[in-house]
């Protein structure tokens, strides 16, 4: 196949993934989109095997069938509430691939007469560092969210230097490859270096930034293989790593802004460990804790005009999200209006609690947004929340000292009284103190969120 | 074509898709922000084509076979992977069942 021709076909490739992320502006043919955005990846993928005119075919397709099969067996059974930690997951494999094809082309190229092309050397040690980071990265993401190592900031003494230093010999390798000396072991000491400095970096963010992160790494890998495309001259890579790229950074920035923070104090802060003075403050002004019964609450539920529920992942954890359902349905039933406040940053991922809401058949016109869900709250009778902490602090809007100040929050202390649906008074996974807790319009409904939602569901049913 | 016009060209469609990707992705509303994470990152299993090309024509060995071959697998991982799961999200996204056509802002049935 002429390269004009298959770039021609490529092309069609490219024109498929922007009409995927373009159908994704509406969730009625998102999906359409998605599978348009597979019919062109299968056209580049068959393209580019007639392109190497089937020398090597079987490993070809032994690759194809171990790494699609892992793939799809993976992407089937994971549990939605696992979904962060999955994309996390096939985001590293990604930008391992970018690092190994950098590797692949330097051996390749070399040794040149003269000396190899500068942006040619420039784009292998660029998208061998970015891809290397982005692989190690998000396997410590991975490994954090599936609470294979603990989800606590890692932090040590000189930890900043030594990420910079380690990121800084990184680059001057790189300079020297690009400068013209070849040699092989630069890029392995490139990837290796990289990979480290992957792996130190995202340790001591906690795991309550895991989907600022995971985001960030997506546009790692995107960027990786955008760069990639200029190894090996191929537009397709260019143009869709590059619409990874800008999305993933887009969407960082989104995150950063959802949670008042520089996306630096994201990545640098070690946020999620509590200052002693934060904590005393939150523990001064303490006042008491009143507890209710499910009785009580569903009496308060029954009764109500209005009654909004604000997920955490709390609720995913205990996998209540079809009772939540079950008891929105049942008070519909009894005329009371109900819907969802879906704060951005609640879940482990942008947007994971509207997928574990939608999992549960919620419909999505009852999913709010923050800024129409706190608009509501004023006219709200009950806001139940359940499994949700730092989304609902009021510590954001008033206490100065607390980490998370300044954050934007779903306002629920706004409505006439909230339940809160929690195992015990311990802190959340930020580990933060929350004033909610304590404010008079509150009780709270402790015990296991699933446990107690049935029985409200079984005391409603018998009002 | 030169490797130097080539570059430019290169260089020209890697800004232009740096901008079109901001426009069509602030586009996308949050409640569609997991999926769309993962469908990006479907679309970057795209390194599976530069894989297969590094496996299929760079033959130098058995370094870059090896090399080649694992990019491969990785690469199909994340390809398949990436679709597979965006798919399983978005099938759940419903509007409400047929048989409640009540726009869920409004009151329900009434008791």
């Amino acid at each position: 196949m002429s390269y004009n021709v298959s770039n021609l076909l490529y092309l069609i490739t490219i024109v498929t993934f922007i009409l995927a992320l373009r159908y994704l502006s509406n969730p009625a043919h998102a999906r359409r989109g998605n599978q348009i955005g597979a019919v062109g990846m299968l056209i580049a993928v068959v393209v580019t095997w007639v392109k190497t005119g089937g020398t090597s075919w079987w490993a070809l397709a032994l690759g194809m069938l171990l790494g699609g099969g892992f793939g799809a067996v993976a992407a089937r059974r994971v549990k939605m509430t696992a979904m962060p930690q999955m994309v996390a997951l096939f985001n590293g494999v990604g930008g391992g691939a970018a690092a190994l094809i950098a590797l692949a082309e330097l051996h390749r190229i070399l040794p040149e007469p003269g000396r190899p092309k500068i942006d040619i050397a420039a784009a292998i040690a660029l998208s061998g560092l970015i891809g290397s980071i982005s692989f190690a990265g998000s396997m410590v993401a991975f490994a954090k969210l599936q609470e294979l190592i603990k989800g606590r900031p890692i932090t040590y003494p000189g930890q900043k230097v030594g990420n910079l230093l380690l990121l800084g010999a990184c680059a001057a390798l790189g300079v020297t490859l690009v400068a013209g000396v070849q040699a092989q072991w630069l890029l392995w000491a490139i990837v290796a270096g990289a990979a480290l400095f992957g792996v130190l970096f995202v340790l001591p963010i906690g795991g309550a930034d895991m989907p600022v992160v995971i985001s960030l790494l997506n546009a790692f890998t995107g960027l990786a293989v955008a760069v990639g495309g200029f190894e090996l001259e191929n537009n397709v890579l260019i143009v869709s790593g590059m619409l990874v790229g800008a999305s993933g950074t887009f969407l960082t920035m989104m995150m950063g802004k959802a949670m008042n923070r520089s996306i630096t104090n994201v990545l640098f802060g070690a946020f999620g460990q509590v200052t002693a003075e934060a904590a005393a403050v939150a523990a001064g002004d303490g006042g008491t804790v009143r507890s209710a019964s499910a009785e009580d609450v569903a009496v308060m539920l029954a009764y109500a005009h209005k009654v909004v529920f604000v997920p955490g992942y709390g609720l995913a954890v205990a996998q209540a999200q079809h009772d939540v359902r079950q008891l929105a349905d049942l008070l519909e039933t009894k005329g009371v209006e109900v819907s969802y406040a879906i704060h951005p940053v609640a879940g482990r991922m942008p947007g994971h609690m509207n997928v574990l809401l939608a999992e549960a058949n919620v419909p999505y016109p009852q999913l709010k947004e923050m800024d129409d869900a706190n608009g509501e709250f004023p006219r709200t009778d009950v806001a139940v929340v359940v499994g949700a902490n730092d989304v609902v602090n009021p510590d954001a809007r008033n206490n100065k000292s607390s980490p998370i100040y300044g954050m934007p929050i779903l306002n629920v202390d706004d409505a006439q009284a909230v339940v809160v649906l929690k195992r015990s008074m311990n802190p959340g996974f930020a580990g933060i103190e929350n004033p909610l807790f304590y404010n008079p319009k509150t009780v709270m409904l402790f015990g296991d969120a699933k446990a107690s939602i049935v029985k409200l569901i079984q005391d409603v049913k018998t009002l | 074509m030169s490797h130097g016009t080539l570059l430019v060209f290169e260089v020209t469609i890697l800004v232009l898709a740096i901008f079109l990707g901001f426009e069509v992705i602030s586009k996308v509303p949050t409640l569609l922000h997991t999926p769309l994470m993962s469908g990006t990152n479907a679309i970057h299993g795209i390194v599976v084509v530069g894989a297969m090309l590094v496996l299929g024509l760079g033959h130098k060995g058995p370094f870059m076979w090896v090399i080649g071959f694992l990019a491969v697998v990785l690469g199909s991982a994340n390809v398949v992977g990436g679709f597979v799961v965006t798919d399983r999200m978005l099938e759940m996204f419903k509007k409400r069942e047929p048989a409640k056509q009540v726009d869920a802002s409004q009151n329900g049935k009434g008791a």
